[in-house]
């Protein structure tokens, strides 16, 4: 290999296009795609679902499929080139010098082979290392991923490992070779939030250790604020803005960066006064893309003539950081001019009370073992639940997988009945009651909104006829013309044309579906609506416009909304009340502010601190949760988080390990489930601090 | 008059299928046209292996639809001196016509008898698998989605007929004998209850928010399924519009119960599958009866690997038809079934191959048809 | 473990009880006896006299008696005649009426008297079975391999021309079945007037008529290639085809998945990712599909054993079956279901084996 200097960048995009080709046309993927990365350096590429930043990575691994193709431009990795490079030596560079890590760790790993071969196959193609040689370096490298008992994870199938675990072996697997760049393709998004924490914190760690350098693709700019020095944000298959991450988050010189940016939940923006800005428009199609700015339909500062007259540069700024933007008007527009600020709402006060939940226990017997053999064990999936909702109020519901807020959902909805305990619902008992039991009214008037949008609607049904089965099924309308015409005035407020009712929900894109399924549940009037991450699946300009919507209809409906999510970002913004669940139990209960900020239950600060916030100004304390969450088959004596908690030695007598811990009333409503006492509680410190501007 | 050389033959052939190949040329042209608004059947235009496979098998539906048309003799005529005559032979006696396929043992007409038995195949196979279909689907929805003891009890029933040797239980089922003890005619009388139980419960779960309609639409599909059901099952309708030739029901019965149980696992297994998607859920939060979620929800949903197993499996049918004509049960001698020519040509086959081997291509050729066909149809649904 | 094999053997049991129950039904039907009094004894007897015949065979004692009988939990039937003569399930010709033991069903080994062959059912149904097995044997030989790589080779690579050219071959065989198939190969191979063997006789290329022979009788004594390789392949065709489509269905979602990705990124060949990466789980599925294919077999050695002449299992079974002969075909059919339910055990106990998924979670 000839030799490469290291002042040089270590991997050179030029003008890279890509493109598949289907039976019916070329769809470009990636057009005119530049980008360098300097040794050690962390290289962020951001951008929505579909914009092309997976292509871009898998083209640096020349592995783009059969239909996919470089049509042009240069990959250079260490000065070589990549796009005309035989497959014996790509062979060579693949997983030596460079090593790719993806999103779901568990579909990484061969089901069928031990840990321990998977990682020692890689010295031994690469280093012609023997067998013995390359299970100690494997040992040594799961222990530098901070993995337990190296000796039992290399015996063991991936299956036996948690999720985290798993995504740990996959960056064990991708340093075996010690490479020279790191390309992450959304690497912690299947998982928690607070396992995500520990692998970023791995991730950047690693980094600086063997200083590889990493090209890091994510759609949360929290996470690359996190880990990079640089960033490229991408739109629509092209490169829109590059430069370094403090200057593109605060001095961004794209309307597309800007847009994201105000359309995302950071501290300080509020559902009643200052609310979201979500993008308007849809993403183009990839081979319907507008002539000259693909952002341009969408762009506040579009101007006819110019921006769409012909394909954009990138220019670069004078300001000698390597900052480049796709905009021909950068120079023109005033960043610093605040937004235009829709429309202030005024808070609603809680009106009556409509839910009461009292000490609810919803157990389950699974059986154990392979051959259906084996003990019955019980899963105590929700524990002693009490809390209340009222008229015109949000309570989140927030918690990691595994915390039952699900189990919870169905409970309340009577897909299934409790164990134990009592459901107040307006002013029936329905804890008993499943849902083929209750009269329409009452089912009309609690509904549900789901997590997935792409799973939510009959994929063999017409829009307007799945809405129409509801209002029939709920008893509105006289006629078949009236439940048509309402139909279409609950088209009109999820505010998507009327032209979909005829629509299937192929057609349509996430966020529509979602807005026909909040249409769906409102078709009678509902009262409660549970919303189970309704956003959490969509892209980021797409959340603000949906969660923007539930807000609207519960204003002029008067509903209550549950709100499941695990998002700690977008509960502060819409929430008014927040209830955070571990492993069943209600571990803590407050209005929004109360909960996010101290005194804390230990499981929410570490939650706090978990989530990345794609804001520069704020601090947050580093709160890094040691292992996974319990199974909740077999969860741990004592307080449930008690395995995971920095606070456990600050109780005496290890009463954690023994005593489920009271609810402590803190202030007006707000309660803690914890063992430390109170002066401890109250002197906690803030995890997050906005520095002042 | 000479014998006809093969060339002739085949031209000869082909002129006797003018009607089908009118016919395909029709269907083809019309499905091309209005290919793109035709769904998944429109889509297998695009595949040229379920083009090929679409071809052959409507080239027997229409062998089987023109089968008088384009048949050169009496299927069942013995014309003198044409025992055995080898292809091509011209017929006695009768200027211009020829045995185009020669003749079998008994004289007959290779051609026009395969020609005839298409039509007993394509009447059966595709008939025995709807019901068979039916049955299947109707019990396998709510194995799937209630699970527990239903679940347990119809797939330990499944599993039994499963577990016969198909061979054994065409030996057992279709005999003389059996049909004289009625077991057949229970046997289509649960058989057959199936299909109507399954418009009556499909129609009923949408309709039941409107009483007026679901009454007018659950009455008349009550009515006239029953009115079939009687006359299939017990050949006791009234005006004899309705009716089975036992032999027939002996044979379309047995092929049912031998089917329905493959597609009672498959049924179950897209069930398991399905129920956990959130639109089944929002039918369940919506207050749906759990009717309407298999029926209306899960089982569009399944049309996919059921439509593919559905040409799959009239090709098993088809096998499975010859398979009874092969050890000459159900038939009556006389019969031009695939199965029982074969039977009958084999036993001279090593000198006369002509009298088996035409149907035995036949039969491949219809069944591979289904299997292009199907292979075709899987390939273009998955390409959403 | 252990509890689910005793749980699958209590369920094998009840489906073999219950199988068995209703062969014994359906072959003791009144019109099935009369059939058979009729071709015992005299084919112009009079009701009458079928029935006292049918009397005193036993025929007359309730089903669930003459079942129990069968099982051997219910003592066997004694008739005695006007001369005194006493007869018996449990008196054979050459046990004395005091020396018959009270019962003699399936349990004591004895499984009756063949009423076709004229011979004890386990005599027979062992040389056929013998037979079978030969058969069986070769076919697995044959298709196993063959089914395997077509369909590894198919699916690896999808959508090449080897895989279109394997995919259809396995398609084409699926579409033929064995009374099809078999009477091809022998027009082809084993016929006198047509195929290839008149050319090749004619160039003095073989010595005989035929290359292969049209008959498998003479394998009952020596299995040559050229009498059993016809009915091996008419078998092997038929399942090669279905066993070749799993597996090439199941190799091509397996090259589809992450970690065949994630090796090919680690710079793993292309050789090395098939044989290390893929071949272990795509044969998982293919592994059941091989095991319940016996039953499958099974089907298509009645039709081949028919047609070509081979005493077998599935010879017997037709013989039986055409005859009513009530005890073959009830052994016949204890075989039969057997090898389904055994084979269907063997099958879900290697499936937990080979996928360490299911085997530890």
């Amino acid at each position: 290999m000839t030799e490469w200097d290291p002042s040089q960048p270590i991997l050179e995009i030029e003008n890279l296009s890509i493109s598949f080709f289907t039976r019916l046309r070329e769809i470009p993927a990636v057009m005119d795609f530049s980008c360098t990365v300097m040794a050690g350096e962390s290289m962020g590429l951001v951008g929505e679902s579909g914009c092309g930043k997976s292509t871009v990575a898998l083209a640096v691994m020349r592995d783009l499929g059969r239909n996919g193709r470089i049509t042009g431009g240069s990959i250079r990795f260490k000065g070589r080139d990549l796009t005309h490079m035989s497959d014996r030596d790509l062979r060579h560079i693949r997983g030596s010098e460079i090593a790719m890590i993806y999103q779901e760790p568990m579909a990484s790993l061969n089901p069928a082979m031990r840990v321990g071969e998977q990682l020692a196959e890689v010295p031994m193609i690469h280093r012609n290392m023997g067998h013995a040689d390359a299970m100690a370096l494997a040992r040594q490298i799961i222990s530098d991923v901070r993995l337990p008992d190296p000796d039992r994870i290399l015996r063991a199938y991936p299956h036996q490992l948690s999720g985290g675990q798993q995504q740990r072996i996959v960056i064990a697997m991708a340093l075996m070779a010690r490479p020279a760049l790191l390309i992450l393709d959304e690497p912690t998004t299947a998982l928690d939030v607070t396992v995500e924490a520990g692998i970023v914190d791995l991730v950047k760690d690693l980094g600086a250790k063997y200083g590889t350098s990493m090209l890091f693709i994510s759609h949360n700019l929290g996470l690359i604020l996190d880990v990079c020095d640089r960033l490229c944000v991408m739109y629509s298959g092209e490169a829109v803005e590059t430069g370094n991450v403090a200057q593109v988050f605060d001095r961004m010189r794209h309307p597309y960066t800007q847009a994201l940016f105000r359309s995302i939940p950071l501290p300080g923006a509020n559902k009643n006064d200052r609310p979201l800005i979500a993008i308007p428009g849809n993403f183009p199609l990839p081979h319907e893309r507008p002539k000259g700015c693909n952002f341009g339909p969408r762009c506040d500062y579009f101007l006819k003539g110019r921006c769409d007259a012909a394909a954009v540069p990138m220019a670069l700024l004078p300001d000698q950081l390597r900052h480049e933007t796709r905009c021909l008007r950068w120079g023109e527009i005033d960043w610093a001019a605040p937004p235009k600020v829709g429309r202030v709402t005024e808070k609603l006060a809680p009106g009556r009370l409509v839910l009461k939940l009292e000490d609810l226990r919803k157990y389950y017997a699974v059986s154990s073992g392979a051959f259906g053999g084996g003990a019955e064990q019980v899963v105590k999936a929700n524990e002693s639940l009490s809390f209340e909702a009222r008229e015109n109020e949000t309570l989140a519901i927030v918690g990691e997988s595994g915390c039952g807020k699900s189990t919870l959902a169905k409970v309340l909805m009577g897909l299934e009945t409790a164990t134990d305990g009592q459901i107040m619902l307006f002013d029936e008992n329905v804890q008993d009651t499943p849902i083929q039991a209750r009269n329409p009214d009452m089912v009309s008037k609690l509904q549900m909104v789901f997590q997935n949008p792409f799973d939510t609607l009959n994929p063999s049904m017409t829009v307007g006829r799945q809405i129409i089965r509801a209002l029939e099924i709920f008893r509105q309308g006289t006629s078949d013309a009236d439940r048509v015409e309402r139909m279409l005035t609950l088209l009109d407020m999820v505010k998507l044309p009327r032209a979909f009712a005829d629509r299937m929900p192929r057609q349509l894109s996430g966020g529509q579906k979602q807005r026909v399924g909040i249409a769906r549940a409102f078709a009678g009037g509902a009262k409660i609506v549970v919303a189970d991450e309704p956003v959490s699946a969509l892209d980021v300009s797409v959340q603000a416009a949906v969660a923007d919507l539930l807000m609207d209809i519960q204003r002029e409906n008067h509903t209550t909304l549950l709100f499941i999510s695990h998002d700690l970002s977008i509960v502060r913004y819409l929430s008014d009340r927040v209830m955070v669940m571990y492993l069943g139990h209600v571990v803590e209960l407050g209005t929004t502010d109360q909960v996010f900020s101290p005194p804390y239950h230990p499981y929410t600060e570490a939650l706090l601190s978990a989530v990345p916030i794609a804001d520069t100004r704020v601090k947050k304390r580093r709160i890094v949760l040691e292992g996974d969450i319990p199974s909740a088959m077999n969860p741990p004596p004592g307080c449930p988080f008690q395995t995971r908690c920095r606070w456990k030695t600050q109780v005496p007598g290890g009463l954690c390990e023994r005593e489920l811990p009271p609810v402590k009333v803190m202030a007006d409503g707000h309660q803690i489930k914890c063992h430390l006492s109170d002066d401890l509680l109250q002197g906690m410190e803030p995890v997050i601090t906005i520095a002042a501007e | 008059m000479d014998p006809l050389t093969w060339p002739l033959i085949l031209a000869k052939m082909a002129v006797q299928f003018l009607p089908v190949w009118i016919a395909l040329g029709l269907t083809f042209a019309l499905s091309w046209h209005y290919r793109r608004r035709l769904g998944l059947y429109g889509k297998l235009f695009a595949s040229s292996v379920g083009m090929i496979g679409f071809a052959i098998v409507m080239f027997w539906v229409f062998t089987a639809l023109f089968a008088d048309l384009i048949a050169t003799h009496d299927p069942l005529a013995q014309l003198s001196g044409m025992k055995n005559a080898l292809p091509g032979t011209p017929v006695k006696g009768a200027e211009g016509t020829w045995y185009l396929l020669g003749g079998d043992n008994l004289a007959r007409d290779v051609f026009s008898r395969m020609v005839m038995g298409a039509r007993r195949v394509l009447i059966i196979a595709p008939a025995a698998t709807v019901i068979a279909f039916m049955v299947g689907i109707t019990l396998g929805l709510p194995a799937g989605y209630f699970g527990g003891k239903i679940d347990t009890g119809l797939s330990f029933i499944a599993n039994l007929v499963l577990a016969f040797p198909v061979i054994l239980l065409f030996y057992l089922l279709v005999t003389p004998e059996i049909r004289v003890t009625g077991i057949p005619t229970i046997l289509a009388a649960v058989l057959f209850l199936f299909p109507v139980i399954f418009v009556a419960v499909l129609l009923n779960s949408r309709y039941f928010t409107n009483p007026a309609r679901r009454n007018l639409y659950v009455g008349a599909s009550l009515a006239l399924g029953l009115w079939a059901y009687s006359g299939l099952a017990f050949n006791r309708d009234p005006t004899g519009l309705w009716s089975m030739d036992p032999n027939m029901l002996n044979v379309f019965v047995s092929v049912v119960f031998v089917n329905a149980p493959t597609v009672f696992r498959i049924v179950r297994g897209i069930v398991l599958d399905l129920k956990s998607r959130d639109y089944v859920a929002a039918g369940q939060t919506r207050g749906e009866g759990p009717w309407y979620i298999m029926l209306w929800e899960i089982l569009p949903n399944a049309r996919g690997p059921l439509i593919v197993d559905f040409c799959l499996r009239i090709g098993y049918t088809t096998i499975l038809l010859g398979t009874l004509g092969f050890f000459g049960l159900g038939v009556s001698p006389e019969s031009a079934d695939w199965g029982s020519t074969i039977d009958d040509g084999r036993r001279l086959l090593a000198i006369y191959p002509h009298p088996a081997v035409v149907p035995a291509l036949a039969l491949m050729s219809l069944v591979l048809g289904l299997n292009l066909l199907a292979d075709g149809l899987r390939e273009e649904s998955m390409r959403d | 473990m252990l509890f689910f094999i005793l749980r699958r053997s209590g369920v094998m049991l009840l489906t073999a009880l219950a199988l068995t129950f209703i062969v014994f039904f359906m072959t003791n039907l009144t019109p099935n006896l009369e059939k058979l009094a009729k071709s015992e004894a005299s084919v112009r007897m009079s009701d009458d006299q079928v029935a006292s015949w049918l009397d005193s065979h036993g025929f007359t004692r309730p089903l669930l008696a003459r079942y129990g009988e069968w099982l051997g939990v219910v003592p066997g039937w004694t008739h005695t005649d006007a001369s005194g003569r006493v007869t018996g399930r449990c008196i054979a010709p050459d046990r004395t009426t005091e020396a018959a033991p009270a019962r003699c069903g399936v349990l004591q080994g004895e499984w009756g008297q063949s009423t076709v062959f004229k011979r004890p059912v386990s005599e027979i149904l062992a040389r056929s079975l013998g037979h079978t097995g030969w058969l069986m044997l070769w076919v697995m030989l044959v298709m196993v391999p063959t089914a395997l790589l077509i369909g590894v080779l198919s699916g690896m690579r999808e959508g090449t021309t080897t895989d279109r050219v394997l995919s259809t071959f396995a398609i084409a065989t699926t579409a033929t079945p064995e009374y099809v198939s078999g009477v091809i190969l022998i027009v082809l191979f084993g016929s006198a007037t047509a195929g290839i063997s008149p050319i090749l006789a004619e160039w003095g290329w073989i010595s005989g008529r035929t290359l292969f022979q049209g008959t498998a009788t003479s394998a009952m004594d020596k299995i040559t290639f050229w009498n059993f390789g016809l009915p091996v392949i008419t078998i092997a065709l038929y399942g090669i085809g279905y066993i070749a489509r799993m597996t090439r269905a199941s190799m091509t979602e397996v090259m589809t998945q992450q970690y065949i990705r994630t090796a090919r990124l680690k710079g793993v060949s292309f050789g090395q990712i098939i044989v290390k990466h893929a071949l272990r789980n795509a044969l998982i599925a293919p592994f059941t599909v091989i095991m319940l294919q016996f039953p499958w077999l099974l089907n298509g050695v009645v039709i081949v054993e028919t047609l070509f002449n081979y005493k077998g299992f599935g010879w017997t079974l037709v013989q039986a079956a055409s005859n009513n002969d009530i005890q073959m075909l009830l052994a016949c059919s204890v075989v039969a279901v057997l090898v389904v339910l055994v084979t269907q055990l063997i099958s879900d106990i290697g499936y937990v084996f080979l996928n360490p998924r299911i085997r530890l979670s």
